[in-house]
């Protein structure tokens, strides 16, 4: 893939040269904005915001709470030991292991999610440049047959990109 | 990039990137500690548990008190770190992760206790759900069966806790590293890049992780906890038990926090991020967490007093009066009356003064597992079955390596991660923003979420 990025001083920049990608008609989907601390106040990134990875903790917690029910619940009945006049299966002390096998389905799942969704571990190459590390905010849009490279470096050059590069990926 | 901000990266990225000599004496000094500690545990694991001082009617004694105080001192990252980032406190940027890690190593040491205590360490793993050849599971019903369960979960969330937020940094590292060490610091970042999906991701994790990890610390301690008080033995067979011991939990965490951040902050330079504001700070959490434990001590001693049961007044009397009384009005004043002293007045609570108060508080603290361990194994219900117990020196090697070992892995871990995160003290450096970047008409054709 070869792709059109620019390299902006500061945030503000990038924004501005976001927005002018959008008016040349570049779908938003298309726009790689990669920095090295998040900026929530930009519009840029507002676009990824997304409620999936606390819809999946949830699950994953009550796929844990099912699994610590079974666990407790199996076990005790399959090796019915009377323990301190406790009943086979005692609700009180299972509660303990179904709460923490709960939370640590939530937690679990969460991490799993955020290694999904944010496509990590990855050893691909793409579109990046150690110069992000420097404080530098990169946007970036891959080059296809339909996207004039004049109109995109016009547009990346709008925001006063410091450098503007093609590579490929 | 700001010069705020390149200044950032390079203070927070000099100590793994430079090394002096002192950072090798102190391994070396921290490691011949860790290594008197293995010396003890080997001529333990050879000789058998007899080395040590326990003694009928007193099994539980050192070790246990080290494992509950260092689960104990594990409250102090994660939970106060989850709490802090909740409630979005901005001071809490240079903090978390000195206290995180806190968590980890505090963790990992505290959970090895009870496994040195099984005498024959090498079947610790009897106490692992697994159905085997001898058809004996795991008993749900006991305690130490939760207290597997409850540290497994809270050593897992607060590794992954402390890991997520680290992703970031390593991506840095990396780019400003060349060689292996690039490589392995680029291993570890998984491949970060930094678009604003992953930020998201992160943030939106690190916000679910904080809500699981709060419910989680708590039970821990509380679990703990219940080792004691579902026995009946005199003085630990009570209800406050679980907020008693969550509460001197945090209270030890909030001081062994106080004291790594003045180490690093003395050590590191870290003078420009870990201001005198968030030893202040901590030390109001400390006070009030002093007045939540002295309010504790007084419910739990009133009210066995006015039950007046012999056996309780037994234990009572000889922590107040008789041979354990020496080490209770020690745990007093260093968990109460210094610290007290110290914190309630605005010109003590310097950094001095906190790191003060807090190393009071780590050697009260201590005295205080121990306090609740022993005095009620010597003293049960029968008086033929009194007891004493004096600790022998492979206890109290092992004791003395545990701080080793925590002073060896956070100086370690200082040494190879940026102890403070980064990018999310840059964030805390980024400038409000005023004005929108289109016009109302401009936003309305070009963005959805705008109009």
């Amino acid at each position: 893939m070869t792709a059109m990025y620019g390299l902006y001083g500061e945030p503000g920049a990038a924004q501005r040269a976001f927005t002018a990608l959008r008016r040349a008609g570049v779908a938003e989907a298309d726009i790689t904005v990669i920095s090295a601390e998040p900026f929530e106040a930009f519009e840029f990134a507002e676009r990824d915001k997304s409620l999936i990875l606390f819809r999946l903790a949830g699950l994953g917690g009550a796929l844990g709470l099912i699994f610590g029910l079974l666990l407790t619940t199996g076990t005790e009945r399959a090796w019915p030991l009377v323990t301190g006049g406790m009943p086979i299966v005692a609700w009180w002390p299972n509660l303990v292991i179904i709460f923490e096998l709960t939370m640590l389905g939530a937690i679990l799942t969460t991490v799993v999610s955020l290694l999904v969704t944010a496509r990590l571990p990855t050893a691909k190459r793409s579109m990046y440049d150690p110069e992000v590390s420097d404080g530098k905010v990169l946007v970036g849009v891959p080059l296809t047959a339909d996207r004039a490279p004049d109109t995109i470096r016009g547009a990346l050059n709008v925001g006063g990109a410091l450098a503007v590069k093609t590579a490929d990926f | 990039m700001t010069k705020a901000d390149r200044n950032i990266t390079e203070d927070l990225l000099r100590p793994l990137l430079t090394t002096s000599w002192r950072f090798y004496a102190l391994v070396l000094v921290l490691f011949s500690i860790v290594l008197l500690g293995v010396g003890s545990f080997g001529y333990q694991v050879y000789n058998g548990i007899g080395v040590w001082g326990l003694n009928w009617p007193v099994f539980w004694a050192f070790d246990i008190t080290n494992f509950v105080f260092w689960i104990g001192i594990s409250h102090a990252g994660t939970l106060i770190s989850a709490i802090l980032r909740l409630v979005n406190a901005g001071w809490r940027r240079p903090v978390t992760r000195c206290a995180e890690v806190i968590t980890a190593f505090a963790l990992m040491i505290g959970a090895m206790f009870p496994i040195v205590h099984l005498g024959r360490p090498w079947l610790f793993f009897w106490l692992m759900p697994y159905p085997s050849e001898r058809e004996i599971w795991p008993n749900f019903r006991s305690p130490l069966v939760w207290d597997f369960f409850a540290i497994s979960t809270y050593l897992t969330g607060s590794l992954l806790f402390l890991y997520l937020p680290t992703i970031p940094d390593f991506a840095l590292v990396r780019d400003k590293t060349t060689g292996f060490r690039s490589k392995v610091y680029g291993a570890l970042a998984l491949g970060w890049r930094g678009t604003t999906r992953q930020w998201h991701r992160l943030e939106s994790a690190m916000q679910i992780m904080a809500i699981a990890i709060i419910p989680v610390a708590v039970s821990v301690h509380t679990i703990v906890s219940f080792d004691f008080s579902m026995a009946p033995v005199p003085m630990w067979h009570s209800t406050i038990f679980g907020p008693y011991f969550v509460a001197g939990a945090i209270f030890s965490g909030i001081a062994a926090l106080i004291i790594a951040m003045a180490a690093l902050r003395k050590f590191l330079h870290l003078e420009q991020y870990l201001h005198p504001v968030h030893f202040e700070n901590l030390g109001k959490l400390l006070l009030m967490m002093c007045l939540l434990w002295g309010y504790f001590v007084f419910a739990e001693r009133l009210t066995t007093w006015y039950g007046n049961e012999a056996s309780e007044m037994a234990v009572f009397w000889a922590t107040q009066q008789q041979n354990f009384a020496p080490l209770y009005w020690t745990m007093i004043t260093c968990n109460f009356i210094i610290p007290l002293t110290i914190l309630s007045f605005k010109k003590l609570r310097t950094i001095s003064g906190c790191v003060v108060a807090s190393c009071t508080v780590v050697v009260g603290m201590w005295l205080e597992r121990f306090l609740i361990i022993v005095p009620s194994l010597s003293h049960k219900y029968l008086p033929y079955s009194w007891g004493s117990y004096r600790p022998r020196t492979p206890e109290v090697l092992l004791l003395i390596a545990t701080f080793g070992a925590m002073g060896l892995l956070y100086t370690l871990f200082s040494k190879f991660v940026p102890i403070i995160s980064i990018w999310e003290l840059k964030v805390g450096e980024q400038p409000e923003l005023t004005e929108p970047h289109e016009t109302p008409d401009e936003a309305a054709t070009l963005w959805r979420t705008h109009p």
